[in-house]
């Protein structure tokens, strides 16, 4: 056993970057859960939008306009999810799984052809000076703009929410759709607008895998990130900046337990692999006495009866 | 009853109906376990079935199925492969074993080859590649480049399969530089491109400057190209595109030889049951282009290469100890194969703990 | 513009007519997409929907079918109680491991002795493992008002890795040459559970999943405590006048649906998979889920649309085989008959008619 081998700076920063495609997706997932929606879909969007992304910057040279094609790859699909429980009413649930089992149907006949192929780099964002410095330097400026951009996303969410008059109707929607309704908002269209945004979020997560954390593509490669997601914006218990917080928990426990692993440390594997699911009921148990925290409409479907 | 006899005398009719077919077309059918497109493991398998169609163009006809799930899923795909009058099956992961036995106990007409198992019949036999050959080529280029003394080394499950080629992979790298420490991470899943990308990132950054991997993406090699001066090895196929660095050299899975060999066996009706392994020498087990390296080590590479292929030199020679000191093989003594089948050891000097 | 109107009561009409069209406009579009793969469409249909039933080999696939309908209908008819009186137990996948592991556990103890009652206390190991891992969500709902979707869901992923550590560790077979698996059940007479008559395909699951629908028919039709469940999801507030009392009514229809998806892996494990592997759940716990909504939660038609999604589950696997159809292909056809008959499920509750006057 050797923990001295351990660099905690790399460490956290190899931390950030498991975690990205977490976050993006998990921040998606919180807007549309916000307004009162329930996609279990988040793995199909991000499949979908690994092969988008991984497609477009191959043929283009470009990965940005790859993660550009993610997200509109990601939207596109969320878009059938949208007809599915927004026009034609149905079950959500049902609906989420059929998405991603078409979502990952979809990825793998889109990607026959791009098995084996690198896809072209996203420069790191190099600051002179700041990405320089010892320990602060790689941890917070060493990183792809992609990285940034997510951070960025949950900044934004937060923000909406907190402050501005569409975070507040987009949580009115969320909490009574009747209510809303009631006063005006067109339920459909808001939640509609969330559904795409997720979409494209967790396509962005699906392409930062095969464009940026692997790079490469391989049918199946989100490999349940998508799941974890969802587990993600319940322990955050639906506040943007616990899904980051979150996600470099996520993220870091597998980190984590690999780097001991390389360390020597005799560690059960298993039983740390399900402590993140252990936490998040943890966390949905401590949370019940604040009834406050989920969206009360959520999962519910709305029709406008008049 | 009266149904089990159906499916039996059926089951008769196509062996009989594949046998008049099979003057003019044999039917040769694949099971995989993951997609075609996975880069490397069944990829390869499915260009030993593309070699199939090659070689003999006119003559067969090949059929497979991918992503087919272990237990009562695969069965049933062994079994309508059969029914579907396929002379010759090829299974291509350890996980058919049983289903495989079961489905050969109903087609009696039916050859089947499982991959990887122990268990056969007369209408069953089993084939393995001696990976390990490989992995001491491997273990050789490892022990010379490495500045940091340390390897990594990522492993699926803590299977008799991999343990094997760790030790392999150890011994051959010891030989050559004799202060070689090994960092293995067990990743628990065979594809998982995200973990294992992650996998080699940790062992880099705690100091490893060579990378081997025993599962099946490509992943650790693009993980290591990002990182720079750092070595890796393509496992399974060549994983070419990592050309001439990281990947130096590759340990390639060419199944298309033997599968050529016993469709041909078919087709003559000379055809019969066994266990047959096969390593560098009869080419199952190939070595990839060694690329990117110092002329002496190539040499050197080379050299342990050929001697493996000419029987001269056997990765498993004694005297080697068990990790726990205790004598395993004594001077003169080689491995036998039904050791190596169920190896659950690290040999001396590698630290750590086979998890159980 | 169109708009939509709830009808007073769901038309019978549509109620029977969706499923065909939404099985017509798959085949269009399904057509459409093997078309474009370069494969003939109609040969391409015709195997998926009708070689499993009347083919060449329909002897060896009928029975087939019921092997794949039967873990679905199974969990499916205990998960559409719950989902009838609105609790969402979508951890099925995580209570049909938990049965397996249970019910194969309670078979290893016992080996290598043979005796009767063997598989019976194994049956009995599976339900309970499965109705135990379902009471952690259901317990934490009463107590805690905590969500079950979220619970049940994540227990899928603890059941997953306790399912690895399981192959890996306590069950491995110690003669299987140190490879990952338990022992092979279907080589333990006592354990194992076999084709009632030989060649059809019955096993114990499949009966048991017959059971359960007429269990749950007469349930909901004749029986007080179906009533409850009907009025709990459709009028909530009418249930609690009428007495109901909804954490009894949740610990029932989340231990029923846990019990049955434990069942369920019990007979899959000691029947057609034969042994507790790492990746021994193949998902029929989620598969069942879309095969409760498209029996439209009613036991027959849960019955019905299980064994649809079990003919294209083998309709697909022999197109796989027999055209080279890529695995993913099939996929996307069966996601897109989901899409339609989730989609066209609309005109049973709901007219559509154009708009007449502006809307206030």
């Amino acid at each position: 056993m050797d923990l001295s081998a351990i660099n905690p700076v790399l460490l956290i920063a190899s931390l950030m970057v498991a975690a990205t495609p977490l976050l993006l997706a998990g921040i998606g997932e919180l807007v549309v859960e916000k307004s009162g929606v329930l996609n279990l879909g988040v793995e199909g969007m991000m499949i979908t939008g690994a092969i988008s992304g991984f497609a477009i910057a191959v043929e283009t040279g470009s990965p940005w306009l790859g993660f550009l094609a993610a997200a509109a790859g990601g939207a596109l699909l969320s878009l059938l999810f949208v007809l599915l429980t927004q026009v034609a009413l149905a079950n959500q649930v049902a609906s989420g799984l059929a998405l991603t089992l078409f979502g990952l149907g979809l990825s793998a006949l889109m990607g026959q052809g791009y098995v084996g192929i690198k896809p072209p780099q996203i420069g790191r964002l190099d600051i002179p000076v700041l990405s320089d410095m010892p320990v602060i330097g790689p941890i917070l400026f060493g990183h792809d703009p992609i990285l940034y951009l997510g951070i960025a996303i949950v900044a934004g969410v937060w923000a909406l929410l907190k402050y501005t008059r569409a975070g507040l109707i987009l949580r009115a929607v969320g909490e009574s759709h009747d209510a809303a309704h009631a006063l005006g908002y067109k339920v459909v269209r808001i939640r509609t607008l969330s559904i795409l945004f997720g979409g494209a979020c967790a396509g962005l997560g699906g392409a930062y895998i095969s464009l940026v954390r692997v790079p490469q593509w391989t049918e199946g490669m989100t490999a349940g990130v998508g799941w974890i997601a969802l587990a993600l914006v319940v322990f955050a218990s639906w506040k943007p900046w616990r899904v980051m917080l979150g996600a470099y928990l996520f993220g870091g426990i597998t980190v984590l337990q690999l780097n001991l692993q390389a360390a020597g440390v005799a560690i059960p594997v298993e039983y740390l692999a399900m402590s993140p699911y252990l936490i998040t009921i943890l966390v949905l148990v401590i949370l019940s006495k604040d009834k406050s925290s989920a969206p009360a409409s959520l999962g519910r479907i709305f029709h406008a009866s008049r | 009853m009266k149904l089990t006899t159906l499916l039996t005398s059926a089951a008769m009719v196509l062996g009989l109906a594949s046998g008049a077919m099979a003057q003019d077309k044999t039917k040769v059918g694949f099971i995989y376990v993951g997609p075609i497109g996975d880069g490397g493991y069944t990829y390869q398998h499915d260009q030993g079935r593309l070699a199939v169609e090659k070689h003999f163009g006119d003559k067969v006809e090949t059929v497979y199925q991918e992503s087919v799930p272990e237990g009562a899923d695969a069965e049933r795909a062994i079994t309508q492969m059969a029914l579907n009058g396929a002379d010759l099956i090829f299974t291509t992961s350890f996980g058919f074993m049983d289903p495989t036995v079961a489905v050969a106990k109903k087609f009696p007409n039916v050859k089947f080859e499982h991959a990887t198992g122990f268990k056969r019949a007369d209408n069953l036999a089993t084939y393995s590649a001696r990976f390990y050959e490989g992995r001491t080529v491997m273990g050789t280029i490892a022990g010379r480049m490495t500045k940091t003394n340390k390897i990594g080394y990522i492993g699926a499950y803590p299977i008799p399969e991999v343990i094997r080629g760790i030790n392999a992979t150890y011994l051959a790298a010891k030989k050559v530089n004799p202060d070689v420490e090994f960092n293995i991470i067990w990743a628990y899943t065979w594809f998982d491109p995200a973990k294992e990308a992650d996998a080699a990132k940790a062992l880099l950054e705690q100091g490893a400057d060579v990378i081997l991997q025993h599962t099946d993406s490509t992943a650790p090699s693009a993980a290591a190209e990002k990182a720079g001066n750092v070595i890796t090895f393509g496992q399974a196929s060549d994983m070419a595109e990592y050309k001439p660095r990281p990947r130096v050299s590759s340990i390639i899975d060419n199944w298309a030889p033997y599968y050529i060999e016993r469709v041909q066996k078919v087709m003559d009706g000379t055809w019969e049951s066994g266990d047959y392994w096969g390593g560098i020498g009869s080419g199952m087990v190939e070595i990839g282009e060694i690329t990117g390296l110092p002329e002496d080590v190539t040499k050197e590479a080379e050299a342990i290469r050929d001697q493996i292929a000419s029987g001269a030199l056997h990765p498993f020679a004694g005297p080697i100890n068990k990790q726990d000191g205790t004598p395993w093989l004594a001077e003169g003594e080689t491995a036998s194969d039904a050791d190596l089948l169920s190896m659950n050891f690290y040999v001396e000097g590698i630290k750590g703990e086979v998890p159980q | 513009m169109i708009v939509l109107e709830k009808r007073p009561q769901p038309s019978r009409f549509w109620s029977y007519a969706t499923p065909v069209a939404a099985v017509l406009a798959t085949m269009v579009f399904g057509g459409l997409l093997f078309a474009a793969l370069g494969k003939n469409p109609a040969v391409a249909i015709g195997t998926i929907f009708w070689d499993p039933l009347f083919g060449e080999f329909a002897f060896y696939y009928r029975p087939q079918i019921l092997v794949k309908g039967a873990p679905l209908v199974l969990i499916a008819i205990g998960l559409s109680l719950g989902f009838r009186a609105g609790i969402w137990n979508i951890g099925a996948e995580g209570q049909y491991i938990m049965g397996a592991i249970a019910g194969a556990g309670v078979g290893l103890a016992f080996y290598p002795l043979e005796a009767w009652y063997i598989f019976p206390l194994m049956v009995l190991g599976g339900a309970l493992g499965g109705w135990a891992w379902a009471m952690i969500p259901a317990v934490l709902k009463v107590r805690f008002g905590t969500n079950e979707i979220l619970v049940s869901l994540m227990l899928v992923y603890v059941a997953e890795q306790l399912l690895a550590s399981m192959s890996l560790g306590l069950m491995r077979n110690p003669e299987g040459h140190g490879f990952p698996g338990s022992r092979n059940l279907q080589q333990y007479e006592s354990a194992h559970n076999g084709e009632l008559i030989a060649g059809s395909g019955m096993h114990w699951g499949v009966a048991a999943a017959f059971i359960a629908v007429i269990f749950a028919y007469v349930l909901l039709n004749r029986h007080m405590l179906g009533f409850h469940i009907r009025l709990t999801g459709e009028a909530p507030r009418a249930a609690r006048f009428a007495g109901v009392r909804p954490s009894r009514l949740i610990l029932f229809c989340l231990g029923v649906s846990g019990a049955l998806a434990g069942l369920a892996g019990l007979f899959e494990v000691a029947g057609p998979a034969g042994q507790i592997t790492i990746d021994f759940n193949i998902g029929y716990g989620f598969t069942a889920i879309i095969v409760a909504f498209l029996g439209r939660l009613h036991p027959v038609g849960i019955l019905l649309a299980g064994g649809l999604m079990a003919l294209t589950y083998i309709g697909g696997e022999i197109a796989q085989g027999n055209l080279g159809l890529p695995a993913a292909a099939i996929q996307v056809f069966q996601g897109m008959l989901l899409f339609f008959l989730l989609a066209l499920d609309i005109l049973t509750n709901y007219r559509i008619r154009p708009r007449k006057s502006e809307v206030a």
